[in-house]
Formats: structure tokens, sequence, C-alpha cells
């Protein structure tokens, strides 16, 4: 059945776009003395603005700005002082909700209900939570004494470019950090207009310093001398080229990477619950997802029921126009990542796995990719061993929870987990053996400040949000 | 004073539960702080310290699965143990370190308290560093900590027995296990305590130690892919930085250790229990 839909579109209007944008350095708006950069629309291929981008020199003056702003303000504030500078920056999130949900699809291709109903108030959320801890971290349990660590060099992804952002700063600016912020190449746009929010809540010139640019502007601030502690969020190829840059350094490190996540389907779940499960797994944000279900193993006397209902219900999916309330698969961010899942997909295809796409109709324009599953999986293939980080999803099968859980661990990655079953201590028993960092069961894909997230082996170390997380901005 | 001719001891790598010689057949003289031979210690290769891996590797299942009482009654039998042959330590320390007996034995009671001060450790980690996190939504949300998996330990080179117990302790804590290249010039207490853990039911493979060139097996240990975490204590300076870069290569956890050996008898805190874990977060619906 073909259940038709008017388009329902958000205004682009709403996102306040500008024609040109500028890099954020010691409280003002200035000229980068970088190569400006363009910003696309993956959804139509048309520039949206220009960004400034950073030198070498301003990085330089951005690290300097960031560690007077610590060494005479903020470093030496008391917690309550800079925890309320932070609840402003929470609320004034919220109040540029939409504004900011529009200008995230705009820039990055996500389905602007994802942007409203998660990445945005996600980020108000962060930033809410760690503000209280500002004033409270003799109590976070890590030692007598903690103090911040000094200027932070933070490199963020595209996937999630204002919640990554707020995932960074927020728990940085709690502990007494300064902050140099990079924001991806491909979706500068939210994080310049949070940087308008932090100059609106007026916080100390120099506290939070946010310079656009590609890798190469990222591998300047995380080796320039002055930082003091480096966070990455991105690929575990890059993540590996930071650490072993940073070696002998003493910076402090931590990492967010890659995965390669398994959703595991019992015979006993309940099917269409967990088919919504595998869907929002795998197709959440396009797949985008560090810690996408990107392999669902299948309990074996159920795997051609569910994966009958799987492709009926992806069938169902609506891929388009980003700003159409009703999408549920927006754009590829850009047209390097479209090929590189073309090409992982094209290995799938070549090493005997059975390709099945959705006959969804895509827009002629923009970068798009059919939800697609791939069947008779093996654990050799390269779709099962690498992040695609698109919305492919590579399906395995098993017999028992012992071959269920080894074909889960057998990855160089550990960051997130899925289990689906009605039996609580077969939940458990998984959850307690699955090597990655977040189990979520009959769930998936959930995330919320005071819980911590980050990965074990390859998916990077140190954590994001909760009391654990407060440890990556504290010398303790 | 007996004429009798005292009976001298093989040392040997303490490698899966048993006491091999190393594969290469290489062994080295050790000295006391004056010069004078002690012994030979067995030389480890390459080939031994990727057995080592193995037999770690092997180990962590049951180890890591084991119960948080289990593990503490387990450590806590290290101490009785290590209590019961003071002397010896004390005689091993006191030759090794060149230090007076009086220093010695206060070094050896110093290794005991440890053994006991991290036995207790084993079932309150989780009270201390984890979490039931308070989620806004109708899901059952809670963190633990859990073992990093398997740990390179380069010893501290001139605490040969309280350094050594302060960087292993931990990781035993914490339910990891341990490949460990001892101090090079003085690894007999090391070799002496891998006695100990022989027969106060630490299972085989859990921890392992291997005597030898710490510069020669160092690089091995630093890029293998299936060592989890990495500390550096007693790295030899000039190789540090190499060693770190090595570490990323599968992006272990390189444990923020001071570059000079610190004082070991000082008090310890929980900072290598935290380097030595990993946060889960596992979440759960609610509802009818």
């Amino acid at each position: 059945m073909t259940w038709e839909y008017a388009p329902a579109p958000e205004s682009a209007a709403i996102a306040n776009l500008k024609p040109s944008y500028r890099m954020f350095v010691d409280g003002e708006f200035v000229e980068g003395a970088g190569e400006p950069l363009k910003s696309v629309n993956p959804a139509t291929e048309e520039v949206l603005a220009e960004v400034s981008t950073a030198s070498a020199a301003d990085v330089d003056r951005a690290v300097k700005a960031a560690r007077r702003a610590h060494d005479k303000t903020w470093g030496r504030m008391p917690g309550a002082e800079r925890a309320k500078y932070i609840y402003r920056i929470a609320r004034m999130v919220a109040e540029r909700a939409r504004e900011l949900a529009v200008l995230e699809s705009l820039d990055n291709g996500k389905p602007i209900k994802e942007a409203r109903d998660t990445d945005v108030p996600t980020a108000a959320a962060h930033f809410f939570y760690h503000a209280g801890w500002a004033d409270k971290l003799d109590y976070a349990g890590l030692g007598p004494d903690p103090r911040p660590l000094g200027v932070a060099g933070q490199v963020i992804p595209w996937n999630f470019p204002l919640l990554m952002a707020s995932w960074k700063i927020a728990p940085a600016l709690a502990c007494g950090n300064t902050v140099v912020l990079k924001p991806a190449e491909t979706t500068p746009l939210t994080a310049l207009v949070l940087a308008e929010i932090i100059q609106q809540a007026e916080l100390p010139p120099g506290v939070v310093n946010i310079i656009p640019g590609a890798g190469d502007v990222g591998a300047e601030l995380v080796n320039h001398p002055g930082v003091n502690k480096v966070a990455f969020t991105g690929s575990t190829e890059v993540g590996k080229v930071i650490q072993s840059a940073l070696a002998g350094t003493g910076k402090k490190l931590t990492l967010e990477l890659g995965g390669k996540a398994a959703n595991i389907v019992f015979d006993d779940a309940p099917l269409d619950q967990a088919v919504e499960g595998i869907v929002n797994g795998i197709f959440f944000n396009q797949g985008h997802v560090c810690c996408a279900g990107s392999r669902l193993l299948l309990q074996e006397s159920i795997a051609e029921e569910f994966l009958a209902k799987l492709h009926a219900r992806v069938s169902t999916l609506r891929v388009g126009d980003p700003l159409d309330k009703n999408t549920d698969v927006g754009a590829i961010n850009s047209r390097d990542q479209l090929t590189k899942i073309q090409d992982l997909v094209a290995s799938g295809e070549q090493e005997g796995a059975e390709r099945w796409s959705s006959p969804c109709p895509l827009p002629d324009k923009g970068f798009y990719f059919a939800p697609t599953v791939f069947a008779n999986v093996t654990q050799s293939m390269r779709i099962a061993r690498e992040e695609i980080f698109g919305p492919v999803l590579s399906v395995l099968t098993f017999r028992t929870p012992a071959e269920a859980l080894a074909k889960a661990n057998n990855t160089p990655y550990g960051l997130s987990a899925g289990v689906w079953t009605e039996k609580g201590s077969r939940i458990l028993w998984m959850a307690d053996r699955l090597r990655a960092g977040v189990v979520w069961a009959n769930t998936f894909n959930r995330f919320d400040p005071t819980a911590p997230f980050g990965g074990y082996q390859e998916s990077g170390f140190g954590r994001e949000g909760g009391r654990a997380g407060l440890e990556a901005y504290l010398d303790v | 004073m007996s004429d009798r001719v005292t009976v001298s001891k093989t040392y040997k790598l303490y490698l899966g539960g048993a006491f091999p010689r190393s594969e290469s057949g290489r062994t080295y003289p050790v000295t006391d702080g004056k010069g004078r031979f002690l012994a030979n210690a067995a030389q480890a290769s390459r080939k031994d310290l990727r057995e080592a891996v193995v037999a770690a590797r092997g180990a962590f299942g049951k180890w890591s699965g084991a119960t948080a009482y289990n593990r503490g009654q387990v450590l806590y039998r290290v101490a009785e143990l290590l209590e019961g042959r003071r002397e010896q330590f004390a005689d091993e320390v006191a030759a090794g370190e060149g230090v007076p007996a009086k220093r010695a034995q206060a070094l050896v009671d110093a290794a005991v308290d440890r053994w006991v001060w991290y036995a207790g450790w084993t079932d309150k980690i989780a009270t201390v560093l984890g979490a039931a996190n308070p989620v806004a939504g109708p899901y059952f949300s809670f963190s633990v900590p859990e073992p990093t998996g398997v740990v390179g330990v380069l010893a501290p080179q001139r605490s040969s027995l309280l350094g050594l117990v302060s960087v292993l302790a931990p990781v035993l804590a914490v339910g990891a296990t341990a490949v460990v290249v001892t101090s090079q010039d003085r690894p007999l207490p090391a070799i002496t305590l891998s006695e100990v853990l022989a027969t106060s039911d630490v299972p085989g493979g859990v921890v392992n130690l291997l005597t030898g060139h710490t510069a020669e097996l160092a690089p091995w240990l630093a890029s293998h892919a299936d060592v989890n975490a990495l500390d550096l204590t007693g790295a030899p300076p000039e190789l540090r930085v190499d060693l770190e870069k090595s570490a990323a290569g599968t992006v272990k956890r390189v444990l923020r250790v001071p570059t000079t050996e610190p004082d070991w008898t000082d008090r310890p805190d929980i900072a290598r229990l935290r380097a030595l874990v990993e946060t889960k977060t596992v979440w759960h619906p609610m509802g009818v």
C-alpha cells in the first residue's frame, strides 16, 4: 500500500541564512586569513553561504585568546558564576531552537524532524546539564581537588554539527577550561550561530573560539603547543593520526571514533517493535552515526520472516527534501561521502552479498542514497567490517547466544550494540559480555547528557556525558 | 654458620601459569647493587611476549567474569602468601635494590599492604565509578566500569617489588589481565612474586611476567593489536614517544604516568583503577 503525502515543508527562511559567516575569536567575529569555504546544501547542491576559515596564524591567535581567558577570567571564576553563563547558553539555544533546527537541516541534509526533535533539544540539554556541574565538581568523585586542564582544542564531525559542539563545549566550560573548536568543513554554520549565542550570553572574550576550516586547521589546532587538552570526534583513521601526533606531548586526549555496531535480534523478540528499532538504528540521520546499528544479527529461525518485515517497513521510508516534515531519510552530507557509500556497496555486491534497496523515488538533484539492506553477509566482507557511515545495513545470522556474542564482538571497534529479546536475564547476560561502550536493549540510539557515551577499543577512549564525562576535562 | 652448600634457584619466565625458560634459550646475568653476580634471568624474546599476550587474552574472560568478591579474595590471598615470605622478599629487595635490610623490610611490608588495599577495591569500583543515569525519558539507564582487557605493563625499573605491585595490583583489581615486562636490572623479586601468584588462586595467564631487555620487548608490546592498554612507567625515556606512537596504531589507552619514577610509598589513589576501566552504559525502556 502506498501512502500519499502532501508536502509539508518547513520554511528555509526561518534559518536566517546569511550570505557569509566569519570565525569567532576572542569574543569577536573576524575574517580568517584562510581560503574561504563554501558550505553546500547537500539536498540541492547549492551554495548556502561562504565561510571564512582560519590560517595557522589565526589558530595561534585563537589559542592565545583562550589561554588569556583561562588565566585571567574563566579558570579563576567561581563555579557558581560559570554555571550561570552556561545556563544562559542552554536557554538561548532553546529559544532559537527552530532557527537552529532549520539551519542544521539545510547545512547537513538531515531530516528536519530529526534536527528539531533530537539535535537541537539534546544540545540545549547538554548545556543545561553541565551548567549544574560547574560548582559541584568536588562531588564528582574524581579526586579531592579537581582543576581545569587549561585550553581545550576540539575537533568535531559533520553528522551532528550543533550537538557535537555542545557535547564538547559544555563539559569543557563547566570544568573551567576554555575552548578552541573547529567545526567540520561541510557543516560550519550552526556552530557559528552558537558563537553568536555565546557572544549574546556575554561570556568573557576568548572563553570560546570557533574556527572553521578543513583538516589542516584541525591538525594545526591539536598540535598547537598552547593546547592542554584535545578532544576529537571523527573517524578512527584520523583519531589514530591525532593520538600518534600527540605522543610525548602530555596533552590529555579523548577520542570518539568509528563503530560497526551489532544489533542482535533473538527469536523471542517482539518482531514489529524490533523492526522499528533496527530501522532507527541504521537509517537515523542517513546512517551518518558512529554508533549506528550497521550489522544486524538475526537468529536463524526468524531470519526470513524478519527480513520480509524489514523490507516492507524500509520501503515506506520517505527519502527526500530534508526540510519536509514527512521526510524520514534526508540527503547524504557530501558528494565525497556518497562516493564512499557507493564504493562500499559495490564491494558488497562483488563479494557476493545479496543487495536489496528500497524502491523509493529519489530527488533529481542533491546527494541521495536509497536505504539498502544486504542479506547473506559473511564476517569477512568489507560491508561487515568497515564503517559505511550511510544508510546501508548488513545482515548476518546466528544460532546461539554465544555465537551472536562472538560475531558481535568480532570487530576492532566497540562503540555500541543492540539486543532485542523479551528475556530479561538474556539481556543482562549479553549486555555484560558485549564489548561496547553503550548497549541498547529493546531500544536504540538513545542519548542523554546524564548517560556516559564513548567507545571500547578502536572506537576511542574517554566518555562524554554523565559524571564519567567530566574526567576528560579535569586534572585529576 | 652451616657448611652446607645452598640450593640456588633458576629464575624463569612466568607465562600462562607455567614457568618456562625463554624459547630463545637466552639468559642474562643479574647483579646486586655492587655488581656482584646474583643469578641468571631468562631473556624473553618477541615470541615469548606474543605468547604472553595470547595467555593474557585467554585468561581475560574468566578473570573479568569472576565475581568482584572472588577477585578480592584472590588478591587478599596474594597478600597473605607474600606476608608469609617476607624474609625471602626482603633479602631479594635488599640485594637487588642495594638498600639496607630494614628499608627492604619496610618496602616488602608496603607491598603486602598494597595488595590488601587493592583487594578491598574489587567490589567497590563499580559503586564509586558507576552510576544510575537519570535520563529524560522512560528508560532505565545505568553505567558500569568494566576492565579494559589485556594491559601491557613496563614495570618500574627501580622499585623491583613495591613498584611492581603498585602497577600490577590495580590491573588485577579491575578484572583485567597483564603482560608485564619486569625491571630489567632488578627482575628477581618479580619472578619470586610469580611463585606467590601461582599458589594464590590467581588463574594462570592472568599475570604474565617477562624478564629481559625492556628496549627489546617494549616496541612489540606497544604495537601488539591484542593489547588494550599500555603502562609506560618503566619505559626507557628515549623510547617513550615512539612507544606512544606505536600504541596509537590500535588506539590503546596509554596511562598518564610520570616520566620519572614516583615514590611508591606514597598513599595510592584510584587514578590507575580509573584508567584501566571502560564505562559501559546500558539502556532499557520502562513500560508495562
